[in-house]
This record gives C-alpha cells, sequence and structure tokens, in this order.
C-alpha cells in the first residue's frame, strides 16, 4: 500500500465547476460537480471511490484523465504535475493512466476488429508494430481470458462481458501505472460481473497497476479496494482502508449508504436496520451551506447550527480514516446509526 | 384457488432470423397479497411472460398456453376484454419513470386521465383522488406537486409518481419490473418500504422482475428463477436463499459479493460460458452448457420441474446444496 512511497497520483483540492444558463444575462449558474477533493493512490492500491448519481466521481475520474478541464487544483501523477499540461504534453503521458468505461458497447470502436483495438495504444505511442505488435495483441487477449480468433471480430459480434475484457486488454496494453475504472461492471449480468471482478484482481496482482475504481455499489468496493473514498455532492465525506470504513463507519451518509444497500441474504436484510434518508440529494447548482449532508441528515439536530455555518473539514479521527462530520471527533465515541454490516453477515 | 393462475405460457416471436423461443412452457401461481420475486439475467423472459399476459407484446409475438385471472382467461381473451384488465386488476411500473411519463403533462393531469379512462368520475373527483394516490405513494405537499412536470422532479418522486398512477385503479396485481434499478440505493430503500407498505395497507398482490438478488431477498415471500425462457427453480423465499438446489440458482448467488464476506471467501463464483441462443427448443437442459454437472442425462433429456422439499421445486437431473462429480 501507499505511503512510504511516492504515490503514483496525488490529487489535491480538486475543483470542477460547470457554468449553466445564460451567463450574459446573469441568470446562469454554476453546477460545483466537484468542489474540494484531494486523496492520493500508492504504488499497486486499488482505491474505491463510492457515491450515488450527481454526487461527482465521474467527474474526478474525466479529470483526472484531462478529458476534463480541471477548475481549479492539482493532480500529480507519478510527482509530476499534469493538470495544466497541454494535449500534446499529455500525449506521452497517456502511456502512464488508462480508463475502462462503464458502457462496452459505446466505448469501443464498431469499424475496427477488437484486435486492431487492443493495439492501438501501442501503435499510437510507437511501442510496438509488425510480429512484435502482433505478439503483444495475442499475449493481451490471454491475459484477459479471451480466444485468440477473436481478434479478428468486430465489437457487435462479442457479448458484453466480452467487450469489457476487450476493454481491459486495450487499457492494459501499454502496461500504465494507473487504471482508471469507471463503474466498469455496471452494465453487464450478475454471472458477468463476478468473472469481470474477478480478472480485475488477478491482473492487478500480476501486473501492480494502481488503480481508481469508481463505483455505486459498495460491495463490488469492499471486495476489491484497499481503501475507499465516499464521495457526496463533489466532497469526499469519508476517507479510510476498506476493513476499516466496513466495520467502523463514521459519517452518517457512509452509514445510510452501507444500511440501504441490499445484501443477497433474506435472514440478514430484513432484520438489520435501515436508515431511510429524507429528500433527495440537493441539486449541487446550490448545495446547502455548511455541511452539504446537513439537509438529509438524521443527526442534523445535534450538529446545528454549526453545521448550518461551517463547513466540516475532512480530519484523521484513526490513523488513516479521515472523516468530514462535525460530530465526529478524534478519540471519541463516532454516532452509532447502525451496527457494523460485518457483524451481521 | 389462486390469484392468478398460469399454465404451460410459451411465448415465440418470428423474427427474419427465424423463431425466439422467449418464453418456454412457463407455469406459475400468485396468491392473493403475495409478493412474488422472478429473478433472471437479462433475456431469461422474465419481462416477457409478465407481459404478455395483458396483450402488452408486438402482434409478432405467438402466445399460447393458459393463464387464469379470477374467471377470465387471458391468453387470447379480445382487446375489448384485456382492456378492462389493464389497470383495474392489472397494473405495470417499469424500470426508466422518465420514459413512462409524458414529460409535456403535468403528473396530476396524467394521473386523472388514467382514472377518467377507467373509472366513470368527475374531473373533480379525479383532482381529488390524484391527490390521495400522491399521499399514499408518500410524496410531501402533493396538492402542490400535482402541478409540476416530471422534469420537476427526482428519480426516486417520478418512480413513486408511476406506482401511484399503476394504484389508481385499485388492481389486484401489480407488476414492477425492475423499479429500482435505475435508483440509487438509499432511494431504493424507500421504495421497497413503500411496496412492502401497499402490500399491507391494499393487500396488492406484487410480481417483482429483478435481476437483483437482494432485492429479492429484502421484500419477496416466493423466489421464481428464470433461465433461458425457462423456470429452473422456485421456493419460498427463505428456502431459495437457505438451501438453493439449482445448480444456475447456487451460481448466482455466488457471484454476488457480499457485505463483510469478501476477504474470507476469496474469489467471486463464475459461471462459465454464455447464455445460449433461444432459436431452438434443445431436448436437454438449457444450462447444461455452463453446468460442472452436466452429464449424458443432462445433454440428451430436459428435466421436468419436480418438488424436492415442500414448496421448493427445481428443474434439475442433479440438484442439491452438495455435489460430488
Amino acid at each position: 500500500m501507499g505511503g512510504v512511497s511516492e504515490p503514483v497520483l496525488q490529487v489535491l483540492d480538486l475543483k470542477k465547476h460547470f457554468p449553466v444558463g445564460s451567463q450574459v444575462t446573469g441568470r446562469g449558474g454554476t453546477v460545483y460537480a466537484v468542489d474540494g477533493v484531494s486523496f492520493a493512490i500508492g504504488q499497486g492500491e486499488m482505491l474505491g471511490l463510492v457515491g450515488e448519481s450527481g454526487s461527482g466521481k465521474t467527474t474526478v475520474g474525466n479529470c483526472i484523465m484531462r478529458l476534463l478541464e480541471p477548475t481549479d487544483g492539482t493532480i500529480l501523477l507519478k510527482g509530476r504535475d499534469i493538470t495544466h499540461l497541454s494535449r500534446r504534453e499529455m500525449r506521452p503521458l497517456r502511456r502512464e493512466m488508462h480508463m475502462v468505461f462503464q458502457d462496452p458497447y459505446s466505448s469501443l470502436d464498431p469499424r475496427m476488429t477488437c484486435g486492431q483495438i487492443v493495439g492501438e495504444p501501442l501503435r499510437t505511442q510507437r511501442l510496438a508494430r509488425g510480429a512484435q505488435l502482433e505478439n503483444r495483441i495475442r499475449e493481451l487477449f490471454d491475459a484477459v481470458g479471451l480466444r485468440p480468433e477473436l481478434r479478428y471480430r468486430y465489437p457487435h459480434e462479442l457479448s458484453g462481458g466480452q467487450r469489457q475484457r476487450v476493454g481491459l486488454a486495450r487499457a492494459l496494453s501499454v502496461s500504465p501505472s494507473l487504471l482508471i475504472a469507471d463503474e466498469p461492471v455496471s452494465a453487464l449480468d450478475v454471472s458477468v460481473q463476478a468473472a469481470i471482478l474477478n480478472l480485475m484482481r488477478d491482473l492487478q496482482q500480476d501486473m501492480h497497476f494502481s488503480c481508481l475504481f469508481i463505483t455505486h455499489d459498495l460491495a463490488t468496493v469492499e471486495y476489491l479496494c484497499d481503501r475507499v473514498a465516499v464521495m457526496y455532492l463533489g466532497e469526499i465525506v469519508e476517507l479510510a482502508d476498506t476493513d476499516e470504513l466496513f466495520s467502523r463507519p463514521q459519517h452518517p451518509y457512509t452509514q445510510a449508504l452501507l444500511s440501504a444497500a441490499v445484501v443477497a441474504d433474506p435472514e440478514v436484510q430484513r432484520t438489520r436496520r435501515r436508515i431511510v434518508l429524507e429528500g433527495d440529494i440537493p441539486s449541487p447548482l446550490a448545495p446547502p451551506s455548511g455541511c452539504r449532508f446537513r439537509t438529509r441528515c438524521p443527526l442534523e439536530p445535534d450538529s446545528a447550527p454549526r453545521s448550518h455555518e461551517e463547513e466540516p473539514p475532512l480530519v484523521e479521527v484513526a490513523p488513516g480514516h479521515f472523516v468530514a462530520c462535525h460530530l465526529v471527533h478524534a478519540g471519541r465515541e463516532a454516532p452509532v446509526l447502525i451496527d457494523a454490516p460485518a457483524e451481521l453477515a | 384457488m389462486p390469484l392468478l393462475e398460469v399454465k404451460d405460457l410459451s411465448v415465440r416471436f418470428d423474427t427474419d432470423d427465424g423463431p425466439v423461443h422467449a418464453v418456454d412452457r412457463l407455469s406459475f401461481s400468485l396468491e392473493e397479497g403475495e409478493v412474488l420475486g422472478v429473478v433472471g439475467e437479462s433475456g431469461c423472459g422474465k419481462s416477457v411472460s409478465l407481459m404478455s399476459l395483458t396483450q402488452l407484446l408486438p402482434p409478432t409475438a405467438a402466445v399460447t398456453g393458459s393463464a387464469q385471472l379470477g374467471d377470465i382467461e387471458l391468453i387470447g381473451a379480445s382487446s375489448s376484454r384485456i382492456r378492462r384488465v389493464r389497470g383495474r386488476m392489472v397494473a405495470y411500473v417499469f424500470q426508466e419513470p422518465m420514459t413512462s411519463l409524458n414529460p409535456a403533462f403535468k403528473i396530476g393531469r396524467q394521473i386523472e386521465e388514467v382514472l377518467q379512462r377507467h373509472l366513470d368520475i368527475s374531473r373533480g373527483a379525479a383532482r381529488k383522488r390524484a391527490i390521495e394516490l400522491l399521499q399514499l405513494v408518500r410524496i410531501p405537499a402533493a396538492e402542490r406537486r400535482i402541478n409540476e412536470y416530471p422534469h420537476q422532479l427526482s428519480g426516486g418522486m417520478r418512480q413513486r409518481v408511476m406506482i401511484a398512477i399503476a394504484l389508481a385503479c385499485d388492481p389486484k396485481i401489480l407488476v414492477a419490473d425492475e423499479p429500482t434499478t435505475a435508483l440509487d440505493v438509499t432511494i431504493q430503500a424507500g421504495i421497497l418500504d413503500l411496496m412492502r407498505d401497499i402490500r399491507e395497507r391494499l393487500g396488492t398482490a406484487i410480481v417483482l422482475i429483478t435481476h437483483n438478488l437482494g432485492v429479492v431477498a429484502d421484500i419477496a415471500d416466493r423466489v421464481l428463477v428464470m433461465y433461458a425462457g425457462r423456470k429452473v427453480e422456485e421456493a419460498p423465499v427463505h428456502d431459495l436463499f437457505a438451501s438453493p438446489q439449482h445448480p444456475y440458482t447456487i451460481g448466482l448467488l455466488g457471484a454476488v459479493p457480499r457485505p463483510g464476506a469478501a476477504s474470507t471467501t476469496g474469489r467471486l463464483q463464475e459461471i462459465p460460458g454464455r447464455v445460449p441462443s433461444l432459436s431452438e427448443l434443445p431436448q436437454a437442459c438449457a444450462f447444461a452448457d455452463r453446468c460442472p454437472r452436466a452429464d449424458d442425462l443432462t445433454r440428451s433429456q430436459r428435466p421436468e420441474l419436480r418438488e424436492v422439499l415442500p414448496g421448493h421445486t427445481v428443474a434439475c437431473f442433479h440438484p442439491g446444496g452438495e455435489w460430488a462429480a
């Protein structure tokens, strides 16, 4: 895990704001999609970035990949500041980080064969050509569990799971230091999901890449990741080692999220306590003042009025465990809304 | 007598590439006030079988078999007869509430339309009932919300409106097809609570179609597992999860990461291979190609459903949790 050696990725106070509506007439506004997010990923570490729709988790991934221009903050890839590099300057760094997308139907070029798709990053980076390229493609197909003859097929001839394997092979073709996986299994059937998650774990153990795994599914994160960051309305509200987060969730939102996730076991599912959050996630156009979670927080009466005025900073409450909540302090018992799910399973 | 009794329901689509057997001799029953979970992966026929009951499929679908709802036989019924069944007897809620609602009309009007079409009531009474329905599905400030357009509502609220519309004519059966799949987990929890509440307060029977075993574990009384158009297993919910019998069900349960269990169990269980083509009806177990228990018998004969435990049926030659090669 990270910490000792230099982190592969460092994100410092990242912000991405989108102007909406007419800025000229003054009737427009700003969507605070990502609003001050910091984290680091160590060598060979898998960090899960969890949140619901609209929490900004995908925007974080897109900013790191520089598919979006960050509004503010710093992104360091292996210590090098890449926040404002031009497209040309970014090009050689593209071999250091690659992405796997959610939808394996729209993220592969339908006019290229699967072999060409997997080989493209190697060709554009001029890392291999000719027979060497062919060999490398064959190795990659083998590594992700695809039959070699599928190299000559087009994406539409493959199943969803096979296509996602092609996406993985493409991303790993240049042996990147960092893989960003944005909901890579959400579009797949359950039995296929299992195969892809197992594959990602095996590949990570073989190739030792670092990974930012973006998802809404807590169970997947627990299975795959070393550490977890929970996002709510553009901010990280809790960050901890996976075991720690799942056994001792501190932030009320994390607890609510854990309690709402359904478990495939009727005995557990029907006996445990659930926190049903009131209302909906507020609009990122006008996030609440102070603590962003306060409008839905079951502990709001305890934290008011401070939670209305002051934004809770992300503070370390236990070694490596960071929480942004006015009610959680180091060395003090955190408010417990649910029984720890680890004890239930 | 059960509320709904389906026997040997088959649905075939005749396409340019030949026939597709989407549902193959499916039988099940539904009791009053019961929640039946129908589980399976994409293409297993779970949605098609329920939609075929009220003729919601395109005309290329050939539906055979029998579906007895009270004293009405649904399969082959005239369209005027089916129109009286839809909404008043059987109502549907679909996955994506934004595409099911008309973006150009206020939600109040869309609920009133259903009421006025099916029931002989005045505009004013329809309005009053629409507000009651929104309160029933726990939409706060219903009097105000009724004048809003679908885009002004969040995904969870829209799904509540869809449920309100489905409940408008007090149906006996609510078919909910992946009702929470498009929603966030914290919103999903609220919708599941609402469905539980509806069953308890109104006594509505619910058929819950889903791929999510967690949702089934939460709310279903009985579960039916489908694979490649066939029913492979059916059991009371606790029995199914405690002692799954069909290798496919066992595989599905092993494929889901469970909270708290990841560190101890190691790998997730994979089901090798892929779903077979539905263009022919093989005289074999449909799961044979992917099944670790498959043998000559499995590949030459179709397993019929049999009861292995009380109320627990399975279509497999080698059922059970313990199995040795």
